[in-house]
């Protein structure tokens, strides 16, 4: 006792200490492997349950982000077109969502899900809050067809609005629309903006179209041409607005025969 | 009751490519999914009910578009005899007689519309229209012959099972 509180044993206990410490840690160890091994498999199929689960969530989550930044592109869409009627409180608009396209791409038409139960007929202007989309081409009680302005058979009667003069917009298979019948005379410029004139019956004045972005003239031609760059975008048509109030014109009677 | 199939599959199709087909454009061309699936449909030596389905496909995708319904009838028609034709001709490659049909069946009902906007008093020139319609079309039909022609051929063994052979 007296020399092991004099420090004598301090050496021997130590190396006791040591050992029974390493033998501890190596039994503790061997013991926390073990209990790894033994309880491991129920964890991971409880997190593997948890995973999936926080995957279902996330994937719903994801797919509510998507419905709802669709709604709000629906809103923003729907509140230019609120904007754009108010604007001008003479027309009466309907406004119709675009469902489907033409099948065959040599026309440029698409349909929408409104129709003659809507109040729509053949021949009624469509816009949108940048401008002239077209007109109803045909009619069944619950849709419409509508021809767009760059569609190959489309003629639409325009007026420069800097030049001052009046042309015909007419469409092409690849979706470019062109000005043509522009007197030699008129003054063209790029960024002129292009309006209809109302003129033959087909549109009401006015309705904005797109900009000029080229013009070809030539000494020996008859007329300028000149081509449009549509304020529409066509190829991201969603909702479009149809004037219900414009009764169209056929001015075809009066024309002489050819 | 095999006949009656013909309507919702049509419908279908009809559906697809107004509202999907239609957006993918290569340069200014689409697919023909009702061309591409009744050249399919027609391929196939049990099925018996395949004139049905051109008229049936004609009308409707005439009802949809702006091109008169005469130019889908008489292309989907001469797809179906085209189709006929060349599975008694190449009956041992298929997929050859599928790729054939798709090709010829594209070219004749571009070349009908063409002739009937013509007639309509819509110009298009024909440089236009091949470099920007037809050989796209022709491209993107032949891209879509392939899964096509899978879907319809399993259709088809649904639809007309064969015999058991003992």
């Amino acid at each position: 006792m007296a020399l092991a509180l004099g420090g004598y044993f301090s050496s021997a206990s130590n190396v006791f200490t040591d050992t029974l410490i390493n033998i501890q840690f190596w039994f503790s160890s061997r013991f926390v492997a073990l209990q790894d091994f033994l309880t491991a498999p129920r964890d991971i199929v409880s997190l593997r349950q948890q995973n999936a689960e926080l995957q279902n969530e996330v994937a719903e989550l994801q797919a509510q982000v998507i419905q709802l930044q669709q709604q709000v592109g629906e809103t923003q869409i729907l509140a230019a077109l609120v904007d754009f009627s108010r604007a001008r409180p003479e027309n009466t608009y309907k406004a119709a969502a675009v469902i489907g396209r033409d099948p065959s791409p040599f026309l440029h038409y698409v349909i929408i899900n409104r129709g003659s139960n809507d109040g729509i007929l053949r021949g009624m202007p469509v816009v949108t809050d940048q401008g002239l989309v077209g007109r109803v081409d045909a009619v069944i009680a619950d849709a419409a067809r509508i021809q767009l302005i760059t569609d190959p058979a489309s003629n639409v009667n325009v007026r420069l609005q800097n030049a001052g003069v009046e042309a015909s917009l007419v469409g092409s298979v690849t979706g470019d629309v062109n000005l043509d019948l522009i007197p030699q005379d008129a003054n063209l410029e790029t960024g002129d903006l292009v309006l209809t004139s109302g003129l033959g019956g087909g549109y009401p004045p006015d309705l904005i179209v797109g900009q000029v972005i080229n013009i070809r003239s030539r000494d020996f031609d008859l007329f300028q041409r000149a081509t449009v760059q549509p304020v529409v975008d066509f190829t991201r048509l969603q909702i479009v607005l149809v004037i219900v109030n414009f009764k169209p014109v056929d001015i075809s009677p009066l024309l002489p025969a050819p | 009751m095999r006949t009656l199939l013909a309507f919702p599959v049509i419908l279908l199709s009809v559906i697809l490519q107004s509202s999907v087909v239609s957006g993918v454009r290569l340069l200014s061309g689409t697919a023909d999914l009702p061309l591409v699936m009744l050249a399919a449909w027609a391929l196939w030596d049990e099925v018996d009910a395949v004139w049905h389905w051109a008229i049936a496909t004609a009308i409707l995708v005439g009802f949809v578009s702006g091109v008169s319904w005469v130019v889908f009838m008489a292309g989907y028609v001469a797809v179906v005899a085209l189709a006929r034709v060349f599975r008694m001709r190449v009956w041992q490659a298929p997929l050859l007689a599928m790729f054939s049909v798709t090709f010829l069946g594209t070219i004749l009902i571009h070349l009908f519309t063409l002739l009937s906007l013509r007639l309509t008093g819509v110009t298009i020139p024909f440089q236009d229209a091949f470099g920007l319609l037809v050989l796209p079309g022709i491209l993107l039909n032949l891209l879509l012959a392939i899964p096509v022609y899978a879907v319809m051929r399993d259709l088809a063994r649904w639809v007309y099972p064969s015999p058991e052979v003992e």
